[in-house]
């Protein structure tokens, strides 16, 4: 090694600087991180979500479904009206209730109920379920997710977590559908 | 004499004050050389005005953006009001919206043309293949600013929009979920969402922009206009800059005046044309309030985004999620890939059939899918069993159990999705003429069975309600033409009891 390739003082000092800035920027970097991330990371600590109440059993008929809706738990004043959240309650007997998130399982667009006919039809690509949830045609590629479900003094309650997606389904459809459950039921949901 | 004086003092202080300039920033002479630089003579064209037309749209979204970002709030329970404040208080508020949103359409459809006429005219071999790559994330960018815009617009089409763009982010595998909480901010789509795109529209995705935008010019600069391409002229590697160089030295004009005049020509005649739109045609939107409460809503993206609206209906859907994850990755390979597979060559599109063509299949592709987005034939109308009656033809001289079956036809949302008279939905096939093609056997199997899209309704209709249905089916045949039979039936009737 010549005396000329060896390196000077001062190019060791800048590379002292650079790793310095580099250590800087690495330890900044996780709180940075922590930040951006922290939709994913709350959301696992808060766990399974809150109950909510959607009033009392008397808003539901037996046999009927009907719209209701609940202020999302994780609401802030910000939000507005974008807090308050629709669903279809079907209540098929006694305590017995299907509770269907509005979103259409192909894409999200809020589901319409028509009690003549018994379906439930999405405008925007034309999904359509049956009473029960399940399937009926279009292009989602499976039912309605469904909220969990409990009922306590008269009252209805469902567990609210985040919104349905068809990637995401395990986190509403925890409460399994009476209809899949009970065969004895199965008359009152086809 | 003293008028002349003063003319002369003011010239001679401006002269200093430049001079002054000048020696602290020392741009006069860079500034010269590039105004003054050769281009080739035929690329004073008034095809090569695209790219100068989208800089000018952008200036302008600049501006119009700055506008509405003095008034508009962020906030997801007060951007509603705070653009109907725009639209029906502050005075020309909604001019400036309608030229914003104006200017974002035609800003994409400028983009769009100019990287067509790039391809056509072969700009993207070498030694241009960076500008090219550069310009797809140009598209990207602006895309993306066409998308958070229209979440912007905080009406319900924003809200549902902004739920159709979750739903296909939570099919990525393993991470789908992970997306969603990250691009809504939160469990729903509410504050911490709209807050979020407020960022990337106004400061990531913009920024983003300008510093891909001077790195495209640079480019431009740097590496020269594209030369007007000839048939038979090919681009090598080794001798192109040498080609390049000597045709602008020959058969060169200064950029100013000679080519940058069509620019100029063309810039006017775009923000005229957004200013005309604007006025007349007004801004767009808000539509309702983004209240996911308020069911009754048939939400609908942005034109340029209703192609891929009319995709996700129409393909099937075990191939949907695939399709959805895997094609705008091939796509995006396919586009920064080209100048490395297609960098040497002809460059005219006279010699390029394969070019042209692939050009115009996508622009029919596109084309036809944007049409059929515009009136969705497979959404079923969802008033129509309540608003659009059957047509009176269909029941003069019917019979009353015929009557009472168009009383269910109509009550039971048939008309959804069926059309009667031209009226009604065109989700499933107009049944005008349904008697000719199907026999009363299989009108009753398709009612109470479904099948082909269709839901069954077995469990929907009475006994008599479906035959009383199916009678008023039967009658739906042109006079004179004799509904489908049972072939098996005729038999039966000629050989009698």
């Amino acid at each position: 090694m010549t005396t000329s390739d060896r390196p000077t003082r001062r190019a060791v000092l800048v590379k002292i600087g650079i790793l310095l800035n580099a250590a800087v920027g690495a330890v900044l970097a996780v709180p940075v991180l922590r930040y951006v991330l922290s939709p994913v990371t709350r959301q696992r600590k808060q766990g399974d979500g809150a109950w909510v109440s959607l009033g009392s059993l008397e808003k539901f008929p037996a046999g009927q479904t009907r719209l209701a809706t609940y202020q999302h738990p994780s609401a802030t004043p910000s939000d507005g009206e974008t807090a308050e959240t629709p669903c279809w309650v079907r209540h098929l007997q006694g305590d017995t209730f299907q509770i269907f998130a509005i979103n259409c399982a192909h894409l999200g667009c809020p589901v319409r109920w028509f009690p003549q006919s018994n379906l439930f039809m999405c405008p925007c690509h034309g999904g359509v379920y049956y009473q029960d949830g399940s399937r009926a045609s279009g292009p989602p590629e499976r039912g309605m997710f469904e909220y969990s479900y409990k009922v306590e003094q008269g009252m209805l309650l469902i567990k609210a977590g985040e919104m349905p997606t068809p990637g995401a389904q395990a986190s509403l459809s925890k409460g399994s559908s009476p209809c899949a459950t009970s065969s004895s039921r199965s008359s009152s949901c086809a | 004499m003293r008028h002349l004086l003063i003319q002369e003092l003011v010239v001679r202080v401006i002269k200093r004050v430049g001079r002054w300039f000048d020696q602290r920033l020392q741009l006069a002479g860079p500034i010269k050389e590039t105004m003054a630089h050769p281009v080739p003579r035929r690329t004073a064209s008034w095809f090569y005005v695209f790219g100068s037309g989208a800089l000018t749209v952008f200036l302008l979204q600049l501006v119009t953006g700055i506008l509405l970002a003095i008034v508009y709030v962020p906030s997801a329970g007060e951007a509603w009001s705070s653009l109907q404040a725009l639209n029906y208080q502050i005075s020309a508020g909604w001019f400036i919206r309608a030229l914003h949103g104006w200017g974002s359409n035609f800003m994409l459809a400028i983009v769009v043309i100019h990287m067509v006429q790039v391809f056509l005219f072969g700009a993207h071999k070498y030694p241009r293949e960076l500008t090219w790559i550069v310009g797809v994330f140009l598209l990207l960018m602006t895309l993306g600013m066409a998308f958070t815009g229209q979440v912007l617009r905080f009406d319900q089409d924003a809200y549902w929009g902004l739920g159709i763009g979750t739903s296909i982010v939570s099919r990525v595998p393993f991470v789908g979920p992970q997306l969603v909480s990250l691009l809504l901010g939160g469990p729903i789509i509410a504050a911490a969402t709209l807050s979020r795109f407020f960022a990337l529209h106004v400061f990531v995705i913009p920024g983003t922009l300008i510093a891909l935008v001077a790195l495209h010019l640079l480019l431009v600069l740097k590496l020269g206009i594209n030369e007007w391409p000839m048939p038979g002229r090919i681009v090598r590697r080794a001798t192109y800059l040498q080609e390049y160089h000597e045709l602008t030295q020959r058969d060169g004009v200064p950029f100013v005046p000679s080519a940058v005049v069509k620019d100029i020509f063309f810039s006017a005649a775009i923000l005229l044309s957004i200013a005309v739109c604007a006025f007349v045609l007004g801004p767009f939107g808000p539509s309702g309030q983004p209240d996911p409460t308020i069911i009754q809503t048939a939400p609908q993206p942005d034109f340029f985004f209703l192609w891929l609206y009319t995709l996700l209906s129409l393909l099937p859907p075990s191939s949907e999620t695939p399709i959805l994850l895997i094609g705008p990755a091939i796509a995006l390979i396919v586009l920064i890939g080209l100048p490395f597979f297609a960098g040497e060559g002809e460059k005219s599109w006279k010699r390029r059939p394969i070019a042209v063509l692939t050009v115009l299949l996508i622009a029919v592709g596109l084309g036809t899918l944007t049409h059929l987005g515009q009136y969705t034939p497979w959404s079923p109308i969802m008033d129509a069993w309540s608003s659009q009656p059957i047509p009176g033809k269909y029941l003069i001289s019917r019979s009353p159990l015929e009557r009472q079956g168009a009383l269910v036809f109509q009550s039971k949302q048939c008309r959804n999705c069926h059309s009667l008279g031209d009226t009604g939905g065109q989700r499933g096939p107009p049944l005008d003429q349904v008697a000719v093609r199907l026999t009363q056997d299989q009108l009753i199997r398709q009612v109470i069975q479904g099948g082909g899209n269709m839901p069954a309704y077995r469990n929907n209709l009475s006994p008599p309600q479906t035959t009383a249905l199916v009678a008023f089916l039967q009658t739906l045949h042109p006079i004179g033409q004799a509904p489908a039979r049972d072939a098996s039936q005729t038999e039966l009737l000629k050989l009698g009891p």
